[in-house]
C-alpha cells in the first residue's frame, strides 16, 4: 500500500505509472472471498447455532473451572512451589478433582477448537488451505482430548 | 489552493472571507486503467467549516480535478449512494460537517472497506446487493389477496420499526470485520433488512428468512463488535436487530 501523498498543484495520476494505459488497465484488487452468486444451498441444521450457545454457556462454566484451577495450583498455600508429581497424585486421589479436571479438559479443548474454528473460517482464503487447517485443528484436538481422558482415568500414583 | 473565478480576479484580495478556513482533503485516488496502486493525495481547500465533506468533494471535483469519481444522488442522507470512510470511520459525505471532524488535520476519504474498489470512491456493491436480495426483503404473504389494505396495531408496527429506516449504504457492513475477512457473511445490513420482515406481523416468510440466516455464513458469524451500530447513519440499533434474529432463533428451537 503506497501512503505517499503530493500537493495539489501536480495531481497528475499519469506521471507515476505510465506502464499502463485504457490498452493495457492496470488488475482490478478483488477482496478476499467475494460474495458468490447465490447463497450457499440449505443445509438445514442448527449445527452453528449449537456451536454459538456452546461457546457461551462453556465459557460460563470455564470461568468457575479455570479460575478455581489457577487459584489451587498458583496462589493457595506456597502456590507453584509445591506442584510436583505427589501434588497431582494427591488431588486425583479424589473423584471430585478427578471430575473437575476431566470436565475443565473436555469443556476448554472443544470451545478452543470451536474458536480456532471460527478464526480459520474467517481468515483462511483458500478452500483447500481452510480444510487442511481445520483437520490439523481436529486432530490436534482429538489426540488432546483422549490423551487427557485416558490419563486421568488410568492414573497409576505408585509408577515409578 | 484557491480557484480564480469571473467575479474575483485577483485570487489574494477575497474579502470578508474570514469564515473560510483551509482544510486539507486526504484523498484514496485509484484508476485501474492508469496505475494498479491507489495513492493519497491531499488537496487543501478554502472552505467554510459549516459545510459538508461532500459539498468539499464537489469542489475539488468541480473546481480542481474532474476525474475524481464518487457516488452521490439525493445529497440529503436519503439514497445511502456516498457512504465513505471519513477519518477511519463510515459515514454519508452528505451528512459529515466539516467542522465536526477536527478539520485543523488532513480529512481523510476513503472508499468503503470489503468491497472491490472500481475507481477513487467507488465500490463495486454488487456483492452487498446479492446478499439483500438472498434474504427476500419483500412481503410474503399466503392465501387470497385481500380487498384492503393489510392493517396492523401500531405495537406491532413499532416492533420492526428501526429496521425500516435502512436506507441501504453499506456503512455497516463495510465497517464488520467479518465481512472484511469473508464476504460471503451476510453483513449486518442484509440481516437489518430480513429483520425488518421477519417481526412484521402481515409478513409470513420469517421461517424461511430465519432458515437464510440460521446457515453458515448467517447471523452465527456475527461477534457483536458494535461497529455497524457506530457506524449506521440512521442511528439504526444494528447490533440489537442482530442479536434478535439469533434470539428468535435459538427460542424457535428451544
Ligand atoms: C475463562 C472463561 C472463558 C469464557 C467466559 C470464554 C468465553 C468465550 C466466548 C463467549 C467466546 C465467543 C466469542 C464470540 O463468538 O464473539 C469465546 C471465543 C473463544 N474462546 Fe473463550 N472463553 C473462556 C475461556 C477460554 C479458554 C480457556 C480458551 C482456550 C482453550 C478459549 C479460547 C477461545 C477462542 C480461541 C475463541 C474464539 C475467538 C474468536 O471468536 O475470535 N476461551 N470465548
Ligand atoms: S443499517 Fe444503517 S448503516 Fe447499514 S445499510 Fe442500513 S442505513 Fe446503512
Ligand atoms: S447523497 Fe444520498 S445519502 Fe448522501
Amino acid at each position: 500500500m503506497s501512503t505517499e501523498t503530493s500537493p495539489t498543484s501536480s495531481v497528475e495520476m499519469t506521471s507515476s505509472s505510465a506502464a499502463h494505459s485504457p490498452d493495457n488497465p492496470a488488475p482490478v484488487i478483488q477482496p478476499p472471498r467475494a460474495r458468490t452468486g447465490r447463497a450457499p444451498r440449505s443445509t438445514r441444521t442448527n449445527f452453528e447455532m449449537y456451536g454459538w450457545l456452546f461457546m457461551r454457556l462453556s465459557g460460563i462454566v470455564l470461568v468457575v473451572l479455570v479460575l478455581g484451577h489457577l487459584v489451587i495450583q498458583l496462589v493457595l498455600d506456597g502456590g507453584v512451589s509445591r506442584i510436583g508429581f505427589a501434588f497431582v497424585a494427591g488431588r486425583w486421589a479424589s473423584p471430585f478433582w478427578q471430575f473437575w479436571d476431566l470436565l475443565m479438559l473436555w469443556l476448554a479443548m472443544l470451545h478452543g477448537a470451536n474458536g480456532m474454528r471460527t478464526i480459520i473460517n474467517d481468515y483462511s482464503e483458500r478452500d483447500n488451505t481452510r480444510f487442511w487447517l481445520k483437520m490439523v485443528l481436529y486432530t490436534a484436538t482429538v489426540f488432546t482430548v483422549l490423551l487427557g481422558t485416558l490419563v486421568i482415568f488410568t492414573f497409576d500414583p505408585n509408577i515409578r | 489552493m484557491s480557484t480564480a473565478t469571473v467575479e474575483t480576479p485577483p485570487q489574494d484580495a477575497v474579502p470578508a472571507a474570514s469564515h473560510l478556513i483551509t482544510v486539507t482533503f486526504r484523498l484514496r485516488r485509484f484508476n485501474p486503467e492508469v496505475s494498479a496502486e491507489a495513492a493519497w493525495v491531499d488537496y487543501p481547500l478554502e472552505i467554510d467549516p459549516k459545510e459538508r465533506v461532500l459539498d468539499a468533494l464537489h469542489k475539488i471535483k468541480w473546481e480542481i480535478d474532474g476525474t475524481l469519481t464518487f457516488r452521490r444522488s439525493c445529497a440529503h442522507g436519503i439514497c445511502g449512494s456516498d457512504a465513505m470512510r471519513i477519518n477511519g470511520r463510515n459515514r454519508l459525505a452528505c451528512k459529515t460537517l466539516i467542522k465536526d471532524i477536527n478539520p485543523e488535520k488532513p480529512i481523510t476519504v476513503e472508499p468503503i472497506k470489503g468491497l472491490a474498489v472500481l475507481k477513487d470512491l467507488v465500490v463495486d456493491m454488487e456483492p452487498f446487493f446479492q446478499a439483500y436480495r438472498d434474504v427476500m426483503p419483500f412481503l410474503i404473504t399466503t392465501g387470497n389477496e385481500p380487498t384492503r389494505e393489510r392493517l396492523q396495531s401500531p405495537e406491532d408496527r413499532e416492533r420492526f420499526d428501526d429496521t425500516t429506516k435502512c436506507i441501504l449504504c453499506a456503512a455497516c457492513t463495510t465497517s464488520c470485520p467479518v465481512f472484511w475477512n469473508d464476504g460471503q457473511y451476510f453483513g449486518p445490513a442484509a440481516i437489518v433488512n430480513a429483520h425488518r420482515f421477519i417481526f412484521d406481523s402481515r409478513d409470513e416468510g420469517g421461517e424461511q428468512r430465519l432458515e437464510i440466516l440460521n446457515e453458515k455464513d448467517g447471523v452465527w458469524r456475527c461477534r457483536t463488535t458494535f461497529n455497524c451500530t457506530d457506524a449506521c447513519p440512521r442511528g439504526i440499533e444494528v447490533t440489537k436487530a442482530i442479536q434478535e434474529v439469533k434470539r428468535a432463533l435459538i427460542t424457535r428451537r428451544f
